[in-house]
């Protein structure tokens, strides 16, 4: 019991991180990308290439570089994010689309869908097929706490503690960036009112290609965090696109901090659930869950909603 | 059938007759059976893809989710073979049942949510039934085999037949889509995507559509389900659950061209033989490399043709279709009435601490035009939007001739007899002005030739018959507020809120609106109009309600409202009032 609640709380803050990066995109450009649990699937590998190149130029140690590699995963995949946006996505969204009847949303679908069979079966040829992880020695060492009142003892593994940490100190240094820049206003006014943002002066284009690097690159330190515990292939992303989205609906559209309790909401339920229900069944309680909230509170936990007519 | 259906109907009935004769003498010379496995797949995915078009397609819900459809379908026919030995042939309508019902069951539920939160949600229906069905023990099902009565289980030892009966499934599935198209039906789902507050304005029920187009597609999707067992022999919960597959009927649709039936054909008639070739050829040689040409061919093609390749084509190759004949005006039904036609006390509406409009009390006469004034933020919107139903007052009662409005939604009040247009114009821009009048006739529930002659009267009535063929998005400002107010008229009301119908025009335009205006009020039609512009208002009004931070600030003939020291403060505030006394 402890130790489920211990664990949907660890991997929950995981998911939190992965969510935000999505809800960057999904909040800020409104674009639904289906490539999203790719970036996840690259930023692993980017990882463990990274660990791989601090290992053999002997520098980090073992502790200390999956970490470092993760955060790294970031930079990397904020460049290609960028790239990715200005040469595909901004031909299909954006001021671009605008005007156009679903705001070109029909395009997106099949251009995001499109990256996300080249990622995956690109993946497949450079990294292989065969599941990946990266090691550390954290990965079979547990913090134990207690003994809690009925004699429980609570086993925390170390590597998913300190990603949770690591995970948490991103997010926090990205909320801050949101609330306290002049980059973040930019981003946030664009995603409030493109064409009102054109008018003071942002340049919107470029305001989304952040917001996608951004996005990508939040995304990417998930996985890499994530590896450190995880084995995975080029086509883990599938299996956690879902679980993104779920986060950020439930959260609630273009809120960072939503984006983060959604992610963990679905974390909690997927591990806590595990008590009581078979493992076939885990899945299915997140979408119920899903199903519940979206069904009582249409704009998510933290969005709000308003049209005027 | 709507304007002009009966035409395109006739034409695409033929060219659907020369595609599938065509398809089949194909099918018949080609003695492969990869290939001809392929020939089967694909009507089944331009079926699964004509039943999402059916539904987002036309309507433009996106939904992520026909997989549960599809799925259904499968597992239903599947397993009624398992247990009661039942033959497709009664397994594919029973599964096309359970995806009817299906539907129900999730829309009920989903049609709350709006954009990209219904699409999101309705992932989620297919992968809990994935699930769910894997927990259920049904990971892996083969069909039981039949080989001595193959023609009544589906079973063919050659696979021509079963092309042939894809085939069949899928010239039902056009027909469908086709009469949906030309009918009532696809106007109301065109009219719901290009604009839905709009369309229930005009009195049509949104949610009935919506949930009878989710009914028809969720039907469809289970028959290309149950079909698609029958071609595999086996289902497992991936295979029809997984998210594929919903990215297929989406991607077929999409890349084909949306809100067209031959859309989701011209994709499945690509993109299935590209992908299976491409499976085959190079996925030996280097595995995934099939996927990235894949990947990279639906992109290129998307950004060279945006819109999808039907409309890309059409647009370059093929003049439109000539123009349906106008149909003859017939006449518009203003019922003069007498007495009070409106009477609204104590209405009452906040926004948390907001408190938008506040007691407000006024009624309207029969015959009369009254027009509502006061400085921004007054609430005069918010007003309307209670009167119609767009937001749910807090207190107080709106009675039309007797009947209470409050509690009713948009398209019912609008079928009391209240027509509505918007601050900012509310069109659906792709359809012609005549359809998008004409849903306005439909909302008031006339028949198909009743509501082309109501919509035709209404036109004429503004003096827009000229632009009748026009797409909405050409006209004009001018034009596109008369074209709301001819279809708030062809709805035959009772009362017409006009909300700031002459903002943003010219003194000439003004000028002719205020005509057309004048001439309905002579008619006998009973008009509320909210408007800034105070010189046209004296001109036209009979009698004005001011209203100042929700309340009504004073009433009367216009001459006496606008010497009004309160409505002047309101306006021009009290040092304005203290130099004009000075």
């Amino acid at each position: 019991m402890l130790n489920a609640v211990a664990a949907g709380l660890i991997i929950g803050c995981l998911y939190g991180l992965m969510c935000i990066g999505l809800g960057l995109i999904f909040g800020i450009m409104k674009i639904v990308n289906f490539a999203q649990g790719e970036l996840l699937m690259l930023g692993m590998y980017v990882s463990v290439y990274l660990v791989g190149g601090f290992a053999a130029i002997g520098i980090f140690g073992p502790i200390v570089a999956p970490f470092v590699a993760a955060v790294l995963a970031g930079p990397v995949l904020f460049g290609g994010g960028m790239l990715l946006h200005r040469f595909l996505l901004s031909r299909v969204s954006g001021l671009t689309t605008a005007a156009r009847l679903d705001q070109g949303a029909f395009g997106q679908l099949i251009v995001t869908l499109g990256i996300s069979l080249i990622l995956q079966n690109g993946g497949l040829i450079v990294f292989g097929s065969t599941p990946q992880s990266v090691l550390t020695p954290l990965s079979a060492r547990a913090f134990i706490l207690g003994p809690f009142p009925g004699d429980a003892l609570l086993f925390l593994n170390q590597a998913r503690v300190f990603a949770c940490v690591v995970a948490i100190l991103v997010a926090v240094a990205l909320w801050l960036v949101m609330e306290r820049t002049r980059l973040g206003k930019a981003l946030r006014a664009a995603a409030d009112n493109p064409v009102a943002a054109t008018y003071m002066g942002i340049d919107v284009d470029r305001a989304y290609r952040i917001a996608f690097g951004l996005g990508a690159g939040i995304t990417a330190i998930a996985g890499g965090l994530m590896a450190t515990y995880l084995s995975f292939t080029p086509f883990v992303g599938l299996d956690y696109v879902i679980i993104m989205y779920s986060g950020v609906v439930l959260g609630g559209m273009g809120s960072i901090l939503g984006a983060f309790w959604g992610g963990l909401t679905v974390g909690f339920v997927q591990q806590v659930s595990a008590l009581v229900l078979p493992p076939q069944l885990q899945n299915a309680a997140i979408f119920v869950v899903f199903l519940l909230i979206v069904g009582l509170r249409p704009q998510g936990l933290f969005g709000r909603s308003a049209e005027r007519a | 059938m709507r304007v002009g259906g009966a035409n395109r109907l006739r034409r695409d009935a033929i060219a659907l007759a020369i595609v599938t004769v065509g398809y089949a003498g194909f099918a018949a010379t080609v003695h492969n059976s990869y290939y001809q496995l392929m020939l089967t797949l694909v009507p089944i995915w331009a079926v699964l893809g004509l039943s999402w078009n059916m539904m987002s397609g036309m309507s433009g819900l996106v939904s992520f989710g026909h997989a549960s459809f599809f799925g259904i379908g499968a597992y239903v026919v599947t397993l009624a073979l398992v247990y009661w030995h039942l033959t497709p042939w009664l397994g594919i309508p029973l599964g096309m049942v359970a995806g009817a019902v299906a539907a129900v069951l999730i829309g009920l539920p989903t049609f709350r949510l709006r954009g990209h939160y219904f699409a999101l949600s309705m992932l989620a229906y297919p992968l809990a039934l994935l699930y769910v069905m894997e927990y259920l023990g049904f990971q892996e099902v083969p069909l039981p085999m039949h080989r001595d009565h193959p023609a009544l289980f589906l079973q063919f030892v050659d696979p021509l037949p079963t092309t042939l009966v894809a085939l069949g499934v899928f010239v039902l599935a056009m027909i469908a889509g086709m009469l949906v198209e030309n009918t009532r039906f696809g106007l109301a789902l065109l009219a719901i995507r290009q604009n839905e507050l709009a369309a229930e304005a005009a009195g049509l029920d949104t949610w009935k559509w919506k949930m009878r187009a989710l009914i028809g597609s969720g039907a469809i999707a289970a028959a290309a389900g149950g079909l698609y067992a029958c071609v595999l022999l086996v289902v497992t919960p991936d295979s029809v659950f997984g998210v594929i597959v919903s990215a297929q009927a989406l991607v077929v649709t999409l890349f084909g061209g949306v809100a067209t039936v031959w859309g989701p054909v011209i994709g499945a008639a690509i993109l299935i033989p590209l992908a299976e070739t491409l499976n085959a050829k190079l996925g030996n040689i280097v595995p995934g490399i099939q996927g990235v040409v894949y990947g990279v061919a639906i992109i290129a093609i998307m950004l060279a043709s945006p819109e999808g390749l039907f409309w890309t084509i059409r647009d370059r190759f093929f003049r439109a279709a000539p123009a349906a004949p106008m149909p003859a005006p017939g006449s518009l039904r203003i019922a003069p009435g007498t007495g009070t036609l409106l009477a609204v006390s104590g209405l009452s509406k906040s926004f948390g601490g907001l408190r938008a409009v506040q007691d407000v009390s006024f009624s309207v006469q029969a015959g009369e035009i009254l027009g509502i004034i006061g400085p921004n933020g007054a609430g005069k919107t918010t007003l309307f939007n209670l009167l119609n139903g767009v937001l749910a007052a807090d207190t107080g009662s709106a009675k039309l001739d007797g009947q209470e409005l409050r509690g009713r939604k948009v398209h019912a009040i609008s079928r009391l007899g209240v027509g509505r247009t918007f601050q900012v114009v509310r069109s659906f821009p792709r359809l012609p002005v005549l359809d998008n009048v004409i849903v306005g006739a439909y909302g008031a529930g006339t028949d198909d030739d009743a509501a082309a002659a109501t919509a035709a009267a209404a036109l004429e009535a503004v003096g827009l018959a000229d632009r009748a063929r026009l797409p909405a998005g050409q006209l004009t400002n001018k034009e596109l507020r008369l074209m709301e107010l001819a279809r708030a008229l062809a709805g035959s009301p009772r009362l017409l809120l006009l909300d700031e119908t002459l903002a943003g025009l010219g003194r000439d335009e003004c000028d002719a609106v205020l005509d057309v205006l004048r001439r309905l009020r002579a008619q006998g039609m009973t008009i509320v109009i909210i408007e800034h512009t105070m010189h046209a208002m004296l001109r036209l009004a009979d009698r004005f309600v001011v209203l100042d931070h929700g309340r009504v600030l004073a009433e009367g003939p216009p001459r006496a409202v606008i010497e009004d020291k309160a409505v002047i403060e309101a306006y021009l505030g009290s040092k304005f009032l203290a130099r004009q006394n000075a």
